[in-house]
């Protein structure tokens, strides 16, 4: 009788858990490196999150926390989300690459996904990236289209293959339709710092540079060249049309959101799997914003040709005949480059002054 | 009407009160911004401070409190021991970084060699590290008369571009496909600084900081040096009669702040974090000046302080997380304590009076 009683009230217990779990929403956790008002790379993110909740309404819950260092403060923060009973976690700067993989071999249930990383130790873990180069290469063809001093200033983050792709394939498609561009390329050190940028927008404006182009997520890069005159610049990550139609006269934006609610939907019908996603144009994922009327029709039209071939697969940014800086060959006459070396890409393409920081 | 009126002697319960008062005030002030933002004010302050010590998740977050308080703790003992003799070092965070490059360059040098002395040399290293770059201020301040503050301040900027250059050059992890930062020595056993005992958070870096509070407490009060600077601080000119060398203390002073900032580096980077990577300092450096007047240059206050910013580091997160509070209302809220401390300060000085003044 006793026993009986024991089992009833467990099976109870158990059919409540069971409905419990069917109506609990799924948590989904959101780690980001700067404040969500960055304008920039952080603010897409959340965009991306607002996105899953507007998909999923009731049933998803999500939490985030910003401006989380990277380091032991990453792997507390991301601990927390899954002791806190997070179903699909996010982290979203290249540094809170070990510190997700160590919080995903604590919780095996829990579903990790580090934007920009490379490393998957565990079978929770997957890492999603963008193209972000492709944007990059129609950057390159309005800059190069549009540069009357023929110097091209570029405002560098940190010398990471990410942004040494960027520069490349901006520098490939602005050399091919001008052949007198010239890049100079500054270091500021830094993802997101208002007054770095704004003083290395400077220094490339009064080096005679009236393209800017930029790696880093804040505004003051556009409000610098605003403030000079006849500068062009393009919006990084996130759309920055308050600045157009000049100096903004495009952007690359950041679309995260069909990805965050693809992956979230793989948590809930149990289909997740660990992947490696590298996504561009064609996938949606890097968005190109309308290109003002500052620049000639001729050239949009152009811009925009590019931006549909890149979609469709028929050209890849890196085509060759490329060859390196130092002057040894990397790619032949249409020959295509691999993931692998863009991956981990530490060299500037010929043409291209100056060192790459070590 | 009320008036300040200037003690005869500074009240000696005013100045033990004025923390508690300090943090009493914040919570208050703290849990009015919180229901100006829309939400529940008692709620966000529990989270803050119990949810990390008591809460569901505590046997987490108690370790953690350890890891994010000791360099806090390390590296403010050796600050307090500076501005009590009126010698400012502000530039702890990049004594703080060379500490860290020094021991882990040692400890990378040697890898994949796995050897017991391994460790201890990088100790020895990122004590020196830290120990150099203090030096310069203080030589400069010996021998030129140069403001220590400004100096030691601008060689933090120095040190973060040593730290980019070493995440990007020298130091980066060869297999590590290009991107920047140094192997992880959490993944190398001779240069790990892991927990001594698992799960506890306690790592070397928490005894080094134990020992820096017991070391710092009988300097001060039983040695000689601790007395010279006490003088220094209170009354400079009692301390030249009484032939304290100015020059040899400021050198001690900057000299030991810079090992135990230089210690701290190391045992963050060897241990919690890691890996030399471009980010890689978060400020330490700096809270640890808040811990420093929090604590009331008092060694065990020191330890209380580092605790209290931890509690509100990790409670801040947590809050951020389970309430939605916005990061930057927990840092206007760590920035009302030190706020609220130095008003409070006052009152050890002085005493309000109420009423007409009277007539002299």
């Amino acid at each position: 009788m006793k026993l009986t009683n024991l089992l009833t009230s467990a099976a109870m217990a158990l059919g409540l858990a069971t409905a419990a779990v069917a109506e609990d929403p799924t948590k989904v956790g959101f780690v980001y490196v700067g404040p969500v008002g960055d304008g920039g790379w952080t603010y897409e993110h959340d965009q991306g999150r607002k996105a899953v909740v507007a998909e999923f309404g009731d049933k998803v819950e999500t939490v985030y926390v910003e401006n989380v260092a990277e380091g032991p403060d990453a792997e507390r923060v991301i601990t927390q989300m899954a002791l806190q009973g997070a179903d699909l976690i996010f982290t979203t700067s290249f540094g809170y690459m070990d510190p997700t993989n160590n919080v995903a071999a604590k919780f095996p249930d829990v579903k990790f996904e580090h934007a920009t990383g490379y490393k998957r130790n565990t079978e929770n873990v997957s890492t999603y990236s963008a193209r972000f180069y492709e944007g990059r290469a129609v950057q390159g063809t309005i800059a190069g289209h549009m540069t009357e001093s023929n110097i091209v200033g570029y405002i560098g983050s940190y010398p990471i293959p990410e942004v040494i792709r960027g520069i490349n394939s901006a520098y490939i498609h602005a050399k091919k339709v001008n052949p007198d561009v010239e890049f100079k390329i500054v270091w500021a050190f830094t993802w997101f710092d208002p007054a770095k940028e704004a003083d290395a927008a400077k220094v490339l404006i009064e080096q005679g540079a009236d393209v800017i182009l930029q790696h880093t997520d804040s505004t003051a890069p556009q409000a610098a060249a605003q403030a000079a005159g006849n500068v062009i610049t393009f919006g990084q990550a996130s759309d920055m049309a308050e600045y157009g139609p000049k100096p903004r006269v495009s952007s690359i934006i950041d679309d995260w959101a069909p990805y965050y609610i693809a992956r979230t939907k793989a948590v809930m019908d149990g289909t997740w799997t660990s992947t490696d996603t590298w996504d561009g144009i064609g996938a949606g994922m890097v968005g190109i914003g309308e290109i003002s009327d500052a620049v000639p029709a001729e050239v949009k039209a152009e811009a925009l040709a590019l931006k549909a071939a890149l979609a469709d697969g028929s050209y890849h940014a890196f085509t060759g005949p490329i060859t390196k800086q130092d002057g040894s060959a990397w790619l032949a006459d249409g020959e295509t480059a691999d993931d692998g070396t863009l991956a981990g890409m530490n060299f500037y393409v010929e043409g291209i002054e100056g060192d790459i920081p070590q | 009407m009320i008036r300040l009126e200037k003690r005869p002697q500074p009240s000696k319960a005013w100045s033990l009160a004025t923390p508690l008062v300090a943090v009493l005030a914040t919570m208050l002030a703290g849990g009015l911004l919180f229901a100006i933002l829309g939400k529940d004010p008692v709620e966000a302050i529990r989270t803050i401070f119990w949810e990390p010590l008591f809460g569901e998740f505590a046997f987490y977050y108690r370790p953690q409190l350890l890891v994010k308080g000791a360099p806090l703790v390390l590296i403010a003992i050796g600050l307090s021991l500076g501005f009590k003799a009126g010698i400012w070092n502000i530039g702890a965070e990049g004594q703080y970084i060379m500490g860290a490059l020094f021991g882990a360059g040692v400890g990378l040098a040697f890898y994949p060699l796995e050897a017991w002395y391994i460790f201890p040399l990088m100790v020895i290293a990122g004590g020196f590290g830290g120990w150099l770059w203090a030096s310069i201020p203080a030589y400069l301040k010996v021998r030129f008369g140069t403001n220590e503050i400004l100096v030691s301040l601008m060689l933090v900027y120095v040190a973060e571009q040593f730290l980019a250059s070493m995440s990007l050059g020298l130091m980066k992890n060869p297999e590590g496909f290009g991107f920047p930062g140094s192997r992880n020595l959490q993944q190398y056993e001779s240069a790990y600084n892991a927990d001594l005992i698992a799960g506890t958070g306690m790592h070397w870096g928490v005894v080094a900081a134990l020992i820096a509070v017991i070391f710092a407490y009988v300097l001060l009060n039983r040695h000689m040096t601790g007395y010279h600077i006490r003088l220094t601080g209170e009354a400079p000119r009692a301390a030249k009669f009484a032939g304290v060398n100015p020059s040899r203390l400021i050198l001690f002073c900057l000299g030991t702040s810079g090992i135990l900032a230089g210690l701290a580096g190391l045992f963050e980077v060897s241990g919690p974090s890691g890996q030399v990577s471009i980010d890689f300092n978060v400020g330490y450096g700096f809270t640890a000046i808040i811990v420093a007047f929090l604590g009331r240059l008092h060694p065990v206050g020191i330890l209380l302080a580092g605790g209290l910013m931890a509690l509100t580091y990790i409670g801040g997160d947590i809050a951020q997380a389970n309430l939605q509070l916005p990061s930057s209302a927990i840092q206007v809220f760590q920035g009302m304590l030190l706020f609220f401390l130095l008003a409070f300060d006052l009152l050890t000085n002085f005493r309000l009076s109420f009423g007409k003044p009277e007539v002299a």
